[in-house]
């Protein structure tokens, strides 16, 4: 059974992923997008973290694609663009090696390092449908998150603050007078 | 469904695998297009192929610390995302439909 959700699921990922690169209309490219990020959460589900596929759908899906679509849209660049055109003449196959090289060094390191990878090392996932309780995966990344990682929240805390601030700056239209023009 | 079937199960390789070709879909992406929007869609598939991977290998160690991982990347590629798209929107309302090459002009 998983194995047909793993293939669906990876189906997902793959379509949304070259979608994203292929098509020429920015719009098209981020529902695109949204197919694999939907992919990726089944994935998560598909390896008990069910919290993680929650917050993939409603971060990434709900507001950071939004986001794009939004600036895609005020920016009055949803135009498609020709593909044809390519400015430097060998990029695309300088592309292509370099990315059937990362991946053929990515694949091999895996595959060579199938076996050696330890198995159960941590104190274990609490499993749903094993611990009786349904919310045994949030349970968990509450205790790890806000136990060793709490200065890390904290600190991503501040990240978030001067993240809002300098889009706020970025985006301010400039003054009139003595601004930054 | 067939037991041929029912018997094989996806290992962790398998995700690993699907993650290395996310993340190399994502580069290509990143070095083909010249969109900076579609180049930002790229980073988000290559951030999401590390997720794939760290939590493969959360389930596959039995440590949720993977997990709480993955939750940080997710808030850091937001505010990346918030950050970036302001640069573009500054960038894009001076210069409309400006690519990533006529960006040049931004070095030193």
């Amino acid at each position: 059974m998983e194995l047909v959700v793993f293939v669906c699921a990876a189906a997902m990922v793959l379509v949304g992923a070259v979608g994203v690169i292929v098509r020429n209309h920015p719009v098209h490219a981020a529902l695109s997008l949204v197919l694999t990020l939907f992919g990726v959460a089944v994935l998560f589900i598909l390896q008990d973290a069910e919290f993680l596929a929650a917050v993939q759908v409603i971060v990434y899906s709900g507001a950071i694609v939004v986001l794009f679509l939004f600036v895609i849209m005020l920016l009055g660049v949803d135009k498609a663009e020709n593909l044809q055109i390519e400015p430097i003449p060998v990029q695309r196959p300088l592309a292509a090696v370099v990315g059937f090289g990362l991946l053929a060094m990515l694949v091999t390191a895996i595959v060579q390092a199938r076996d050696s990878v330890p198995t159960a090392v941590g104190a274990g996932i609490d499993i749903a449908t094993e611990t009786g309780d349904s919310d045994s995966n949030i349970k968990q990344i509450a205790t790890d998150l806000f136990g060793d990682r709490v200065f890390a929240f904290e600190l991503l805390s501040v990240l978030l603050i001067v993240a809002v601030i300098g889009t706020v700056v970025l985006s301010r239209k400039p003054d009139k007078v003595g601004g930054p023009r | 469904m067939s037991p041929v079937f029912a018997a094989v199960e996806p290992t962790t390789t398998w995700y690993l695998v699907l993650a290395a070709v996310l993340f190399t879909i994502g580069t290509v992406g990143v070095m083909v297009r010249r969109n900076p929007l579609v180049m930002f869609m790229c980073i988000e598939l290559m951030l999401n192929a590390v997720n794939l991977s760290f939590v493969s290998l959360a389930r596959q160690l039995g440590d949720i610390g993977g997990q709480t991982t993955v939750l940080f990347v997710m808030v850091v590629a937001a505010a990346e995302v918030v950050v970036g798209l302001g640069i573009v929107v500054a960038v894009m309302r001076r210069r409309p439909n400006a690519t990533a090459d006529d960006l040049v002009e931004l070095k030193g």
